[in-house]
């Protein structure tokens, strides 16, 4: 029988809930691993889980300087979707997609991925061409999509403004109904139980310092825990890539490092099952299975590891909360944070060997790491057991900016800010 | 008189009856009430449900904090909900209703959730509903399944759909020190600030100032402390260098002393007065904070500490002596510190009965015993209440002999009566804004608190935000930091006189006692001692995952209260010191703050309006408008009955056979100036431009930095050192901002001035085989004909009196003429060449025909050049220079932009004529299965009537190749898919004799 | 987050776009350096500490400056005008127009 189950839930609870054992151990550090992976976020605790469950490679330290699920994977909106327009990032995004609609089982672990859909709402002709190239793209590569009309919007969401004398009408919207939600911290949690049940070490309060070289060669880092020498050093530390390949000695990378706020609201019943994007600016709203609207829009746009941002975009965010929902300015916003992250040239990811020998990169998810959590472990993990990209990340490769490959679903070119 | 009014006593207005309704019942209230005050003092204790359990909940507290009794206010068909009655002041008329509970606050069918107890506790979603492996209900189903039941059971109140009718305001303000909190400390340093001479401003989200000293029983300079907070907060609104801000939360704390301030202006009366705002939301820059905001006391944790009738010490104090309520009849305490004593004082002054003050501290001091000999009841030290009893009214407490230092409870449990007590678990300072601009809290043993951390912005604190707990000190610590905040050098004063009552702020290290039983941490959010144990168990040791694994504190209180005994259960479970365990950062807003503040004007009015000159005459004459960016223009003047196709079809032919009209006025339009200009234009565009004559214009092409294609449009050559550059309406502003980086930044030494003024010119495009006559027709001072004004030529002339300037270019492909005037003159010369032309036919056409037109003849515009498409890829190589780098230059010819597989622009024919969409995508083949291998979409599509059949743009995977070649469309949005023929992007006049003509 | 602009004083950071790393030199436009191009177009400096970045005054003056400012804590510890500080190499441009 599974571990977690309803039949062991109500075991434990006739137990008095004794019987529980943490969902990962607190190992102290072995002195040397196969594989170390710097960053227990989703995507370093994801690679290590398919490390050991694809690959059989099971000697695995993932090191984390806080405590697990710190990073992105705890201060994001949830979204998970696959609605990307070109097909490099619609085939990695539907990979992940196709890996969300399993994970709980996969896992043993409920991470509440629910597919109640994500619709971008469309404002101008123009607009909703360019929004139906997009869905034929993803329907294209294999994704659904569908156009949806004022009066269905309408009908999905009650206080929505569809009225033709909005500033901005809502003409239409594009909806990917399995797109949807999960709670963020069971993911991190999850793959830490998993990663955790196949023998990876998982080390948290410890802080790389330092790489070890043999030459150009990474041997492995120092940490608040002491040295620790690998074979294969992955690097998995969205928000602080920069930082941390600082320390290997590479200066430059093709990323900036924003601040994203996001916000929640206090608790309401629940009327928002979808979670929607506002398109004549930078808005998306949710709402969790509390109550809470999950909402967040545009970055700060300067570069910052501060994990807070300032009162201009709390109040354009909110701005454009009430140009899509006018009912909603008696809401009260209860909380608001902020996360890095790391914005890449071309506003897609990096997925590679290197730059160094013995080292891996990932990198440079902008938004869009947590919907890629399993898609990005996966492939990352392949990427280090074989060392060399599965199909999938080949495209993500960290010389593609200078070869002129570039995968820029927004055209927005090298300013950061913009993607 | 209400049955728990107290006969006298109290800062309530007892001659001002105030009406208003709870749950359809009808109350009274007195001026100074809070809904929660006036419900308790008619006898009511059941306020709401808890989130989870459903369980029934009186009040807790009696201000910000309050997990517990949350309310939504209801003004016609307008919801607010999860409002705390304890922060909201009654007035005539208002309606609230308690919330999270079906059919009644009375009998709440969700309270079977209580029974699933044990098994809901902590982690209970991740360990269940993952539902079958395989079948219909595999995947995500079950889940989905059992979600959708969970989020009908779940949340707070809800929220209305009715737009809100009342307007928010956002205000500015700039002061030398800002002070945050009116509380004694407070007002003493405002009072040291101002005698100074600097700017002040005095935050207080309370309606009257005054903090503790309206509710402490003390004396202040001889008079009761109110009058003395009185008497201050009258001498400082006297003052011009004051500003006082009442019912304002003072809720964020930003980069440079920028703080944000949540002004309720009108939440205390039925509707804002005329030209009120409801709420106004404060940005107020300051030299320097002073943190008076208090502290806030923290429940104790034990079997049944959420039964209706337990509240917090400080709570009844305030009901008792600021609202003249006395909350039950027969009152037990129970308090691990000396600070409760003072409660018990006030009770007895007003006619409470003490039925038994607990401590669960064996040796008190000498005052708090005294106390208690004084007030009655029974005195149990080293005891605990183990239990509570009653239902949704506490009736009586279990009491049992309790040791402090080992948590260990012995004896026999005795039962005590009373309906309502008082716990104390000791105080936290409110130290949230010091925590958004400052580093880790400091933990305090003695206070059993975290302290105020180290300032990372230019912030001092004072009185109990820093954990001192006296009035005395708070009056100290407030001049001090006024004087400090105000940058004058620390000076005694003779401070006003306070009662030292001799209590000891120092609580017993014990928050939780533990029991048989659920005993409540986070009350909203039903987080109870053994969900934190459970947490422990499982490893979710760190502040951050006890959080978020129990949801303890993510409640709307915030956790207020329920923090610091959270963390000592988790302490005491991991056997390690509460700092151990974590502190947590609390981040903005301190309080719930309302979406609509935040909009402010932005509410109802996201984004200005771009009007063109001639909007007026557009709108008048029929057009249908529609957005492109900010701007609103024209997409067709349809006649009655048309349809858009008809419509843009007939203003199409017109243009093509006679003679049409065009507002091109969004055109963006940047002045470039100087000796260099040339030079200048040289660099930033591709082609060259120095070498361009006075007089005459050139269509550019600008390329980014990374070598794709930026933008695209005319420049004319006005003068030697003066150009006017157009750019595509979409891309002005982004071309303003890549034009001066480069000229400020990159090439300052270029003598260049750019100057936006689009918005200066107004600009219409006549075109049209007879667009020359009608401008002979109404031109003067110049002349039109092909001599004059040869194709891509300027002139300076004047239509109707008003100066024009005009050059013949084209975009529709026909001979055609742009007519610039000043913004002011647009209508005038517009109405002036609609009537030249009426005589030969002319008409005004919009955006579609426009792109009808533009289609026709193969141009490019923004769906095209969409950040991902070369030069080459647009067929516009003939426009690189081979003479002279330009910006993009050294970067376009990389391998991945040169390479085989890129999209490439084509023309498209529908070999059934049948119109296909703009966002269609082409693909070699259909397959039954469904649509795939896409090598390209459509960018635009139109009916073209010149060539009588439906024609497309389309970007296509090597498309220049496939010319001649067949494939087909594959639209499975719209459901449309068809053969097409590539053909090349010029379908009309490819030699371009008509504009030439 | 307040910027003092060199012109207007300090301003609100809405006032300011910002344009990024202000440690990159343009090559000279006449060079075929692809390294050195690359590295202008993609390559940043992206330190946790004190970053040299370019801010344009748009909602102001217009003026770019040059602002040291700690990605960690937002403290600016200096601001001066972009065009003094020299990211351009631009011998390679022919002189035309006017000056030819």
């Amino acid at each position: 029988m599974a571990e977690y189950s309803v039949f062991s839930l109500l075991r434990n609870a006739f137990s008095g809930n004794r019987d529980w054992k943490p969902a990962w151990r607190k190992p102290d550090p072995k002195p040397s691993y196969d594989v170390i992976v710097i960053g227990g976020g989703g995507h370093g605790l994801s690679t290590a889980y398919y490390l050991a469950k694809e690959h059989g490679i099971t000697n695995v330290a993932v090191l984390e300087k806080g405590y697990l699920g710190s990073g992105n994977v705890g201060r994001n909106t949830t979204a998970v979707r696959s609605n990307y327009l070109l097909p490099e990032n619609i085939h990695l995004y539907e990979h992940s997609m196709k890996m969300w609609e399993n994970l709980s089982h996969d896992l043993n672990y409920n991470v509440m991925f629910s597919q109640r859909g994500v619709l971008n709402l469309a404002h101008t002709p123009a607009q909703l061409d360019d929004y139906a190239r997009r869905g034929n793209a993803i329907i294209h590569s294999g994704a659904d999509s569908v156009l949806m009309t004022p009066a269905e919007i309408e009908w999905l969401m009650p206080g929505i403004d569809a009225s033709g004398s909005a500033r901005f009408p809502i003409i239409g919207g594009l909806m990917q109904w399995r797109a949807g939600t999960a709670r963020h911290d069971a993911v991190a949690w999850g793959y830490a139980r998993g990663a955790d049940r196949r023998g990876v070490d998982i080390l948290e309060n410890c802080e790389v310092t330092g790489f070890i070289k043999d030459g150009d060669r990474v041997v492995g880092v120092t940490t608040t825990r002491g040295e620790i020498r690998a074979n294969k050093v992955a690097v998995a530390v969205a928000g602080s890539t920069g930082h941390v390949m600082n320390m290997a000695g590479i200066d430059k990378l093709p990323i900036e490092s924003h601040v994203l706020q996001a916000f929640v609201s206090e608790s309401l019943k629940p009327f928002l099952d979808t979670v929607v994007t506002f398109g004549m600016g930078h808005f998306y709203v949710g709402q969790s299975d509390k109550g809470g609207l999950i909402y967040g829009g545009d970055l700060d746009g300067y570069n910052s590891y501060a994990q807070r941002g300032n009162l201009p975009i709390v109040e354009e965010v909110n701005s454009e909360m009430l140009a899509l929902f006018p009912s909603l300015a008696r809401v009260r916003v209860l909380r608001s944070w902020g996360g890095v992250c790391d914005m890449s040239m071309d506003g897609s990811p990096i997925i590679t060997t290197g730059p160094l020998p013995g080292m891996y990169l990932n990198c440079g998810w902008c938004y869009g790491g947590f919907k890629a959590t399993p898609a990005s472990g996966w492939c990352f993990a392949y990427t280090i057991a074989k060392d060399e990209p599965h199909p999938i990340n080949a495209p993500f490769t960290l010389d593609r900016f200078h070869r002129g490959a570039i995968i820029d679903d927004k055209g927005q070119g090298s300013t950061p800010r913009l993607h | 008189m209400s049955p728990r009014r107290a006969v006298s006593g109290g800062r309530i207005d007892r001659l001002r009856t105030i009406r208003f309704t709870f749950d359809g019942h009808s109350y009274t209230g007195h001026a100074g009430d809070t809904l929660a005050s006036a419900l308790l003092a008619n006898g009511v204790t059941l306020f709401g449900r808890s989130f989870k359990y459903h369980r029934p909940r009186g009040v807790l507290t009696a201000g910000v904090e309050e997990p517990n009794a949350l309310v939504t206010v209801l003004s016609g068909a307008v919801r607010e909900p999860n409002i705390p009655a304890t922060m909201l002041e009654v007035y005539d008329g208002l309606i609230a209703e308690s919330q999270n509970r079906f059919p009644s606050l009375e009998y709440d069918v969700g309270a079977i959730n209580q029974l699933g107890g044990k098994l809901l506790g902590a982690g209970f979603y991740y360990k269940t509903f993952m539902g079958p492996v395989i079948g219909p209900l595999k995947g995500t189903r079950f889940w989905m399944f059992c979600e959708h039941f969970i989020r009908r059971a779940a949340g707070l109140g809800r929220a209305g759909t009715e737009r809100e009718p009342s307007r928010y305001e956002r205000m500015n303000a700039f002061c030398d020190v800002l002070v945050v909190g009116a509380g004694p400390a407070g007002l003493m340093a405002a009072k040291a600030a101002a005698d100074k001479g600097v700017r002040v401003i005095l935050a207080d989200l309370d309606a009257n100032p005054g903090g503790s000293a309206n509710w402490s029983d003390e004396t202040i300079d001889g008079m009761a402390a109110a009058d003395w907070a009185a008497e201050t907060v009258r001498e400082l609104k006297a003052r011009e260098n004051v500003r006082m801000l009442p019912r304002t939360t003072v809720w964020g704390y930003y980069d440079n002393n920028t703080l944000a301030a949540l002004e309720r202006v009108a939440d205390h009366k039925l509707a804002p007065a005329k030209g009120e705002p409801r709420h106004r939301q404060w940005t107020i820059r300051t030299g320097a904070v002073v943190l008076a905001t208090g502290a806030l006391e923290r429940p104790l944790v034990f079997p049944g500490n959420d039964r209706p009738g337990v509240m917090l010490a400080s709570a009844v104090e305030r009901y008792v002596n600021q609202y003249g309520v006395l909350p039950g009849r027969k009152f037990a305490i129970f308090t691990n510190n000396d600070s409760a004593y003072r409660a018990a004082l006030a009770l007895k002054k007003a006619g409470g009965e003490i039925a038994a003050i607990v401590d669960l501290r064996e040796k008190i001091s000498p005052a708090a015993r005294e106390i208690a000999g004084k007030v009655g009841g029974a005195h149990h030290t080293g005891h605990a209440v183990i239990d509570t009893e009653g239902g949704k009214q506490l009736t009586g407490i279990k009491v049992q002999r309790f040791d402090d230092r080992t948590g260990v409870l012995s004896d026999d449990p005795r039962n005590i009566p009373a309906d309502c007590l008082l716990i104390s678990g000791g105080w936290s300072p409110t130290i949230h804004l010091a925590s958004q601009a400052g580093l880790n809290p400091v933990w305090s043993d003695e206070l059993q608190a975290f302290l105020p951390p180290q300032a990372t912005q230019n912030w001092v604190g004072a009185g109990g935000f820093n954990g001192g707990f006296t009035t005395a000190g708070a009056l100290a610590e407030g001049h001090a930091a006024g004087l400090k905040a105000a940058g004058a050098p620390a000076a005694a004063i003779e401070l006003p006189a306070v009662d030292d009552d001799g209590l000891d702020p120092k609580p017993a290290p014990v928050l939780e006692i533990k029991a048989k039983g659920k005993a409540f941490v986070d009350h909203q959010h039903d987080v109870t001692a053994d969900d934190v144990r459970l947490a422990h168990q499982e490893g979710f040791v760190s502040v951050e995952h006890l959080k978020r694994y129990t949801t303890l504190g993510m409640a709307t209180d915030q956790g207020k209260s329920s923090n610091v005994p959270g963390l000592a259960i988790m302490a005491d479970a991991l056997g390690k010191q509460i700092p151990e365990v974590g502190t947590t950062r609390f981040r903005p807003p301190f309080a719930p703050v309302s979406v609509g503040s935040l909009a402010a004007e932005r509410y109802g009015d996201i984004r200005p309006d771009r009007l063109t000159p001639m909007h007026d005459w557009h709108l008048e004459n029929g057009a249908t408008m529609y957005g492109a960016g900010l701007w609103h223009r024209p997409m067709i003047y349809a006649l009655p009955g048309e349809t858009v196709e008809q419509a843009y079809v007939r203003e199409t032919k017109t243009v093509r056979e006679g003679v049409g009209l065009v507002d091109v006025s969004t055109l963006g339009k940047i002045a470039v100036q100087g000796p260099d200009a040339g030079e200048f234009l040289d660099r930033v565009y591709t082609n060259m431009f120095s070498t361009l004559a006075v007089g005459k214009a050139r269509y550019g092409l600008m390329l980014r930095e990374d070598g794709l294609v930026l933008d695209d449009g005319t420049t004319w050559r006005l003068g030697q050192h003066d150009f006017l550059m157009t750019t595509t309406t979409a891309n002005a502003g982004k071309v303003m901002q890549h034009l001066e980086y480069l000229l400020d930044v990159v090439w300052p030494e270029l003598k260049v001035q750019l100057t936006s003024v689009t918005d200066q010119w107004a600009g219409a495009a006549i075109a049209g085989p007879k667009s020359r006559d009608v401008l002979a027709a109404c031109l003067t001072g110049t002349k039109a004909d092909n001599e004059t004004l040869p194709f891509m030529g300027i002139v300076r002339g004047e239509i109707d009196g008003a100066p024009v300037m005009i050059c013949r270019l084209s975009f529709s492909g026909e001979l055609a003429y742009e007519v610039y005037c000043g913004a002011g003159h647009g209508t005038h010369v517009w109405e002036a060449l609609m009537k030249a032309g009426k005589p030969f036919g002319i008409v005004p056409y919009g955006l579609e025909a426009l792109g009808t037109m533009r289609i026709e003849k193969g141009h490019v515009t923004g769906a095209e050049i969409d950040g991902r498409t070369t030069a080459r890829d647009l067929h516009l190589d003939w426009m690189l220079s081979k003479k002279k780098p330009f910006v993009g230059s050294a970067m376009m010819d990389r391998e991945g932009l040169v390479g085989e597989g890129r999209l490439q622009l084509v023309g498209i024919v529908p070999l059934n004529n049948r119109p296909v969409n703009g966002g269609a995508h082409i693909v070699e083949e259909l397959y039954e299965d469904g649509p795939r291998d896409s090598i390209g979409h459509v960018t635009a599509m139109c009916y073209s009537p010149t060539l009588g059949k439906y024609i497309a743009l389309a970007l296509v995977k090597d498309g220049k190749s496939r010319r001649g070649t067949r494939a087909f469309v594959s639209d499975p949005l719209r459901k449309r898919f068809g053969p097409v023929e590539i053909v090349s992007h010029h379908f009309y006049d490819p030699e371009g004799n008509r504009m030439h003509g | 987050m307040l910027i003092t602009c060199p012109y207007c004083g300090p301003r609100d950071v809405s006032e300011y776009s910002y344009q990024g790393d202000g440690n990159r030199t343009r090559p000279d436009p006449a060079s075929t350096d692809q390294e050195a191009w690359n590295a202008y177009v993609y390559d940043r400096l992206n330190p946790r500490g004190e970053h040299h970045e370019i801010w344009q005054h748009s909602g102001g003056c217009r003026a770019h400056l040059k602002v040291t400012r700690n990605t960690l804590t937002h403290v600016i510890s200096s601001v001066g005008f972009a065009r003094d500080a020299g990211h351009r190499k631009s011998d390679g441009h022919r002189k035309t127009g006017a000056e030819a």
